[in-house]
């Protein structure tokens, strides 16, 4: 007899085979993290069938590691058990797709046998899909019921779970079906698969689909089936590969009761943890602090019957829709707090109807919207005023602490901070796609545990040894979470663990606060996550600092806005929102489509409401609702596409030659262009980045954490490789850039300097062309056309130094007369924003992110917002070399520290920063440029951007940080609103 | 200077308190440990110098977590480990403040390792400890006003520590897997590193001559050990510097792969320092520069060679050890997979010693680097797929690290690669059993 266990990261599963190979038993169950509990059960179960037979076993799957080595029970590595089981069971198989609770597995067994896991950082898996059903509210199962439903496919971010969310939370939000995003969220864990795992290998010939999404879900092998262009096959048996695997390899005889024998042992020694001080250190402490807190409150009135006037605070965000009515007099009358499921126009309405019948009376004087779904519901309910949240929150937070100097809201979905000085905001934090540990995070691992996130939050408080579990991403920590309990922690000791990391996310990831100083001496914590009295004494006791924590925290950006309202309002007008009679007779339709005015094709979502009202959703710029072309008089980022767009091959003698317009060809086609024209070649650059073209290359990649300018690359290489009329492809690698005198070196960053190699090494579709990727470096000027003529010389015999050398000055003429003409046009857009009183935007980053694919028409999105946009290289000229407090060695960053320098004189100038995830030397210069403003006084914007395509929360965030810079220029002229809070 | 001038005019000067020549004296100056076989030597040298040093062997899971807390998160591993460890040293309470430097290297490249030490100062400032001093260790020409200065004899003296660490380390990687009594080989190092440090102390083993003795010796006492030899999964390890070398950046990689039964090659540490050579003469030659300065780093070159060539002749006199390969060999691999151009980071020479590792028997490679190294996505993790292309049997697993990267999931993906390796050693393992087609097909419903 032979037995086989895998244990897996959620699921345990387990085979007997007889001894003539017959599978005289398998089971599969979900083990909820209580691993040695259900594998003692399991073995009692086989005891009962088989008594003290002797079996060989062996374990495997990955969390079976540990528990092997516990137990002294052979362990065999699930990747490889699957190959030794598809030998026996499927010999015909080319290429195995596994995908488990957390891992996803490739194995190529013909042409040279090749087997892949995931790296650390993807997501794309089982616990992904089942994180995205929990958001959209339904079990697994019935998202793969609503994908067969779809009829089109959005764009979502496959990296992982958390960047996924920041997509699909808006789409939902502004009214996509579920159908469509469910199969939208199976086609990302397809590319996923693909672009992390494939790195260049095709998947063709027999495809067997493995483990248990692939098994339970028929629309995610579809979806496999589509993307790969074949019929993959599930085979029988499915999910017990691993198992089989590890009970054909076993070779060390146990019966069954020795190994639960060693099991018990196993749990018994358990390796101990890593672990801090527990929060409360007595129900005493606990009381003090429950008193404490609940000092921050406001008065209650009465709705029903309630006939004065009033003020409807909505705030319709990523998880929750909250709603508060305030009296005149600042009685809290009414509040809402609804888990939002997808679609918060009808959690509104019937709000709204509940207080029409509760106070028939009531005189709405006006109705604030806020949030996600802001304009949704602005629109839906035809409300007075929008109100970004970050400004809703402030407002609510200065009523309960006038001398309020730093906010943290931490909600389902996203963390704001605030940090006030001189009654304004100063400075914005959010978090970034890469760091989510809010309360979705909690209540996704209290779910998982078994537990309601409730009672999940009172375990915590009274474990007697919190767990470390570090601070990174959701799909790590799912990871530490197993370790420490597979070490022996407990539910409540994990618990607190999980609200100490939240904590430790947002102070160090987020806000990077070193010490409590630097927050500031009032802070006012709130969002939905604060009710977690964990969380909430975990934040005291990492900072070592009491906090204020509203009675209404989870209900602050309604709250906030309601008070908006009310100090807008006009006495004798009443509201603009929906009577009852209109919101009784409301409709709702919802259309998708893609826009055809340009390019970008973005997918749009149309809402219509009774009453001819539209809200468009999905756009980044504002044609489809004006029918008006952009506007990009103000937008140096347009006008930089469109010259290096002027840039035309021309016929030349020596043929055609391809230049794919990724990373430094950005800043140096100019350069390159001339160069090559002047030699006679015809120069032809590869088409515009869009995310099909990514696609069509993502198979070449192969470092998955690699930036999205860099993986761009690969889709261009393949598109100028398809083109039989191009023989030459140039792309040449280069240590160093142009030496602009700004630094103390003049690098570029090793990807953007080496990508080349990359190229070379991984893309076999340059098979037949000749690729040149030499070593040049143009920041020698003199030396160049020497070194050039060699390296041309090697492709083409007919160069001379001479022709080289015309060519050179002709290169280098043209790359400082573009220059000048970028800083020309934008003296010209800085002169013509001031004539027009508009703020202005240095668009910091590289000269690749002028992308529209990379910056996903974050210009655009400034200029609608009434701003215009510059970019850093207008004016950092400006400036002399200076010294920084970080070795400034790379020509682009020197623009980056001139500009941030240049601007802090500049009162109507404002930097934001794009950064590219994944870009290591931006962890560098992000302080460097924060600190350099903040030094000057000016307000720091940081946006992170990815394969991302949702705009949403760059939306927020920049018209964040016009609310702040009008709200500072106002602040000496506001009134103070301290006198309701000091009567509380 | 005038920098620093034009800076005040526009109000600001990023300053931090020099190291300067008195401190000499006065101040402890702490070293984070990298390799340990190495800076057990180094750190001797310092002192003979009349530097009072320490070598930090403070790890756990605090100093990550320090580092986290004053150190940009996104920044590479080796940079939060680093700091770390010198800001759980300070506050440990061990160290008079006003009376300790830190001491960290600065390769001067095109990668963030270069900025290190400002991310160091920066983590100074915001941890509370404004007063402490940091020195730079480079050979770039940076921080020219610090008052540390690495002399020529210093300098001899350490590549010569250097040569022994990488020959120590070689020959214990060899042996350890195989020694009849456990803990001889370790002893037998630790021997010869008081051995060679005693003689530091008298200006001795720094000589060409004096080297070509002790290769020798070191090559005979270990030839000596009694070895029984068992077949083993033959592993080496590559990647960014730090994390290659160092235990707390790898989670003891070395003792995991140990436990599992392998045998562990760790390319040495005098490779990179003549990677570093090679770079300087071919940037010159790819881009232009002084002939003067090529001069120079051809004599580095010569130098380094030379008593590598005494280092490997005396290992090769016992046909039971196995000798690293010269330099001037590694350099040429890099063909047909990256160009010599490439020199951030570890460049070109982590993919020449891949090709290296699995042409001299260890097919079997971790390639570990920080998460999100960016060199690495280029040297490390960009080129596997082409060298398995040329040598099928390489069979080598990219490993991230950083503060939350968990070891199951690291251990995991290691195993995975010692599988296979160890399949190719035993022959594939025939199942005894073939499986049967089932009677009856039970369905499993969805969890």
């Amino acid at each position: 007899m032979r037995l086989g266990l895998d244990i897996g990261s959620t699921t345990i599963k387990c085979v007997v085979l007889d001894d003539d190979g017959h599978i005289v038993h398998k089971s599969y169950e979900r083990h909820y993290s209580h691993i040695v509990e259900h594998a003692t059960a399991l073995l009692a179960q086989l005891e009962e069938k088989y008594g003290g037979t002797s079996f060989a076993a062996a374990i495997s799957g990955s969390a079976g590691m540990g528990f092997a080595e516990a137990c002294a029970v052979p362990f065999v590595q699930e990747v490889f058990a699957t190959r030794v089981a598809a030998r026996a069971l499927a010999p015909e198989a080319d290429v195995i797709i596994e995908l488990g609770g957390e891992d996803a597995k490739i194995l190529f067994l013909t042409g040279g046998v090749e087997v892949r896991m995931n790296g650390s950082c993807a997501g794309g898996t089982g616990a992904f899909i089942d994180q995205m059903a929990t958001l959209l509210k339904i079990t697994p199962t019935e998202l793969n019921e609503k994908a067969r439903q779809q009829d089109k496919i959005y764009t979502i971010a496959s990296r992982c779970g958390v960047f996924a969310k920041t997509d699909v939370q808006p789409l939902l939000n502004q009214g996509a079906r579920v159908e469509d995003v469910s199969a939208s969220i199976l086609y990302s864990v397809v590319n996923q698969t693909i672009a992390g795992l494939a790195q260049g290998r095709q998947m063709a010939g027999n495809v067997l689909y493995l483990g248990g999404p692939l098994t339970f879900m028929s629309e995610l092998r579809a979806a496999f089936d589509k993307v790969l262009k074949l019929t993959g096959t599930l085979p029988d048996n499915s999910l017990y590969f691993v198992c089989l695997g590890a009970a054909l390899y076993a070779d060390e005889a146990f019966t069954l009761p020795q190994l639960r024998e060693r099991l018990a042992g196993a749990q018994a020694a358990g390796a101990g943890f890593q672990h801090t001080a527990p929060l409360f250190k007595s129900q005493a402490d606990y009381d003090a602090f429950t008193r404490r807190h609940q000092q921050a409150s406001v008065p209650l009135g009465t709705l029903a019957g309630f006939a004065g006037r009033a003020h409807l605070g909505l705030d319709a965000g990523s998880t929750t829709v909250k709603t508060v009515l305030l009296s005149d007099d600042g009685q809290l009358l009414h509040t809402t707090y609804q888990p939002n499921s997808g679609n918060p126009v009808p959690l509104v309405r019937r709000a709204l109807l509940d207080i029409y019948d509760a106070a028939p009376g009531i005189t709405l004087a006006s109705v604030t919207t806020t949030g996600y779904g802001e304009l949704l519901c602005k629109e839906a309910f035809n409300a007075d005023t929008s109100l970004v949240e970050t400004m809703a929150h402030f407002g609510a937070a200065r009523h309960f602490a006038p001398d309020v100097d730093f906010i943290i809201d931490i909600g389902g979905q996203d963390m704001k901070c605030f940090k006030i000085e001189d009654g304004a905001v100063s400075d914005i934090f959010l978090n970034e796609a890469c760091s989510s540990g809010c309360g979705s995070f909690l209540q996704t691992f209290a779910e998982a545990l078994g537990q309601d996130v409730k009672d999940f939050a009172r375990l915590g408080l009274f474990g007697d040894a919190p767990v470390e579990l570090g601070s990174r991403c959701t799909v790590f920590m799912n990871s530490s979470v197993k370790q420490a309990q597979k070490d022996g922690a407990s539910i409540e000791n994990i618990s607190a663990g999980l609200a100490l990391s939240v904590v430790k996310n947002a102070l160090y990831k987020v806000i990077r606060a070193a010490s409590p100083s630097a927050l500031g001496r009032k802070v006012v914590v709130q969002g939905g996550t604060f009710y977690n009295d964990a969380v909430l004494r975990a934040f005291e006791v990492e900072m070592g600092m009491e906090v204020v924590r509203p009675s209404i925290a989870g209900l602050m950006g309604a709250f906030g806005a309601a008070l908006y309202g009310r100090a807008h309002a006009d006495a004798e007008t009443p509201s603009t929102v929906l009577p009852k009679a209109e919101l009784e007779a409301l409709t709702h339709g919802v259309q998708t489509t893609n826009c055809g005015l340009c390019t970008n094709r973005c997918s749009l979502t149309i809402n219509t409401f009774s009453g001819g009202r539209r809200y468009i959703s999905g756009n980044r710029c504002e044609r489809p609702i004006t029918h008006k072309a952009d506007d990009t008089s103000l937008n140096l980022y347009a006008w930089k596409l469109a010259q290096l767009e002027s840039y035309k091959p021309a016929p030349g003698p020596r043929g055609r030659i391809g230049l794919p317009m990724v990373l430094n060809f950005y800043e140096t086609l100019p350069f390159w262009h001339t160069f090559l024209t002047h030699l006679g070649f015809e120069v032809h650059v590869s088409p515009p980045s869009t995310r099909k073209l990514y696609f069509a290359g993502q198979g070449t990649i192969p470092s998955d954490t690699v930036c999205y300018p860099a993986k761009l690359a690969h889709g261009h290489i393949r598109a100028l490789s398809e083109r039989d009329d191009i023989p030459t492809i140039f792309y040449p690698c280069m240590s160093y850039n142009i030496d602009e005198g700004m630094g103390d070196n003049c690098f570029n960053c090793p990807v953007v300097a080496y990508y080349p190699e990359v190229i070379k090494a991984s893309c076999a579709e340059l098979e037949g062309k000749t690729f040149i990727y030499d070593y040049v470096g143009i920041h020698r000027k003199k030396d160049f056309p020497k070194k050039m003529q060699k390296i041309l010389e090697k492709y083409y015999h007919n160069i001379s130094l001479r022709e080289v050398r015309a060519a050179t000055d002709a290169a280098y003429a043209e790359y400082d007369a573009y220059l000048e003409r970028i800083r020309q046009r934008g003296e010209e857009i800085i002169a013509q924003a001031r004539a027009e009183g508009r703020q202005i935007v240095v668009l910091a980053g590289r000269p690749y992110h002028v992308d529209g694919e990379i910056n996903h028409g974050i210009d655009r999105l400034i200029t609608s917002l009434g701003a215009a946009v510059i970019s850093e290289d207008c004016v950092s000229h400006h400036m002399q070399k200076a010294p920084t407090s970080v070795l400034n060695q790379w020509t682009y960053h020197a623009r980056l520290y001139a500009a941030a320098r240049y601007i802090a004189n500049q009162p109507d100038m404002n930097l934001v920063q794009l950064v590219s995830f994944g870009c290591g030397l931006d962890a560098v210069t992000t302080d460097e440029v924060r600190e350099t403003l903040h030094r000057e006084g000016k307000l720091y914007t940081q946006i992170k951007i990815d394969e991302i395509a949702n705009l949403g929360a760059v939306t927020i965030r920049l018209r964040s940080l016009f609310a702040a810079l009008d709200n500072q220029q106002a602040a000496p002229a506001m009134p103070a609103t301290g006198k309701e809070a000091e009567a509380v | 200077m005038s920098d620093r001038y034009a800076a005040l005019a526009e109000g600001f000067v990023p300053d931090y308190p020099r190291f300067t020549p008195e401190m000499k004296k006065t101040h402890k100056i702490l070293i984070p440990q990298m390799a340990p076989t190495h800076f057990y030597m180094i750190a001797e040298i310092f002192r003979q110098e009349g530097y009072t040093v320490e070598i930090l062997e403070n790890g756990g899971p605090e100093v990550a977590q320090e580092g986290l807390k004053y150190v940009h998160n996104d920044t590479c591993y080796p940079a939060l480990l680093v700091i770390g460890q010198f800001i759980d040293a300070l506050k440990s309470g061990q160290y008079d403040l006003d009376t300790t430097a830190l001491i960290i290297t600065q390769t001067g490249g095109g990668c963030r390792a270069s900025n290190y030490i400002h991310l160091l100062r920066k983590a100074l400032l915001k941890a509370g400890f404004p007063q402490v001093p940091v020195a730079s260790l480079n050979f770039s020409g940076l921080e020219k006003d610090s008052g540390f200065k690495f002399t020529l004899p210093m300098i001899r003296k350490a590549l010569a520590a250097v040569f022994y660490g990488d020959e120590l380390m070689c020959l214990a990687n060899q042996l350890r897997p195989y020694e009849n009594t456990p803990g001889q080989t370790d002893a037998l190092v630790r021997h010869w590193q008081d051995t060679l440090n005693a003689r530091f102390a008298q200006g001795k083993a720094i000589s060409k001559r004096d080297m070509k003795r002790a290769f020798g010796e070191i090559a005979a006492d270990f030839a000596a050990i009694p070895v029984t030899m068992v077949p083993r999964v033959k592993v080496g390890v590559v990647g960014e510097i730090y994390v290659k070398y160092s235990p707390l950046g790898n989670s003891h990689l070395e003792d995991f792969l140990a436990a599992e039964g392998c045998e562990v090659n760790l390319p040495g540490l005098m490779g990179f320092i003549q990677y570093c050579i090679v770079n300087g003469s071919e940037s010159i030659k790819l881009y232009g520069g002084s002939g003067m300065t090529k001069k120079l780093f051809e004599i580095a070159m010569d130098f380094t060679t030379t008593r590598e060539k005494l280092m490997i002749e005396a290992i090769k006199q016992y046909p039971n050890l196995r000798a690293p390969g010269l330099f001037e060999h590694t350099v040429t691999l890099h063909e047909g997979f990256i160009g010599l151009g490439a020199k951030m980071g570890e460049g070109w020479l982590l993919t020449s010693e891949m090709v290296e590792l699995v042409k001299s028997g260890f097919p079997n490679i971790v390639c570990a680097q920080p998460f999100g190294c960016l060199p690495n996505h280029v040297v490390g993790k960009g080129m596997i797929a082409k060298i398995r292309a040329v040598y099928p049997e390489a069979n080598i697993t990219p490993i991230d690290y950083d503060p939350s990267a968990t070891r199951v999931n690291q251990e995991n993906r290691i195993k995975l690669m010692l599988a296979v390796g160890k399949e190719r050693l035993e022959g594939e393992a025939t199942p005894q059993l073939q499986l049967q087609k089932e009677k009856t097909a039970t369905r499993v419903a969805a969890g």
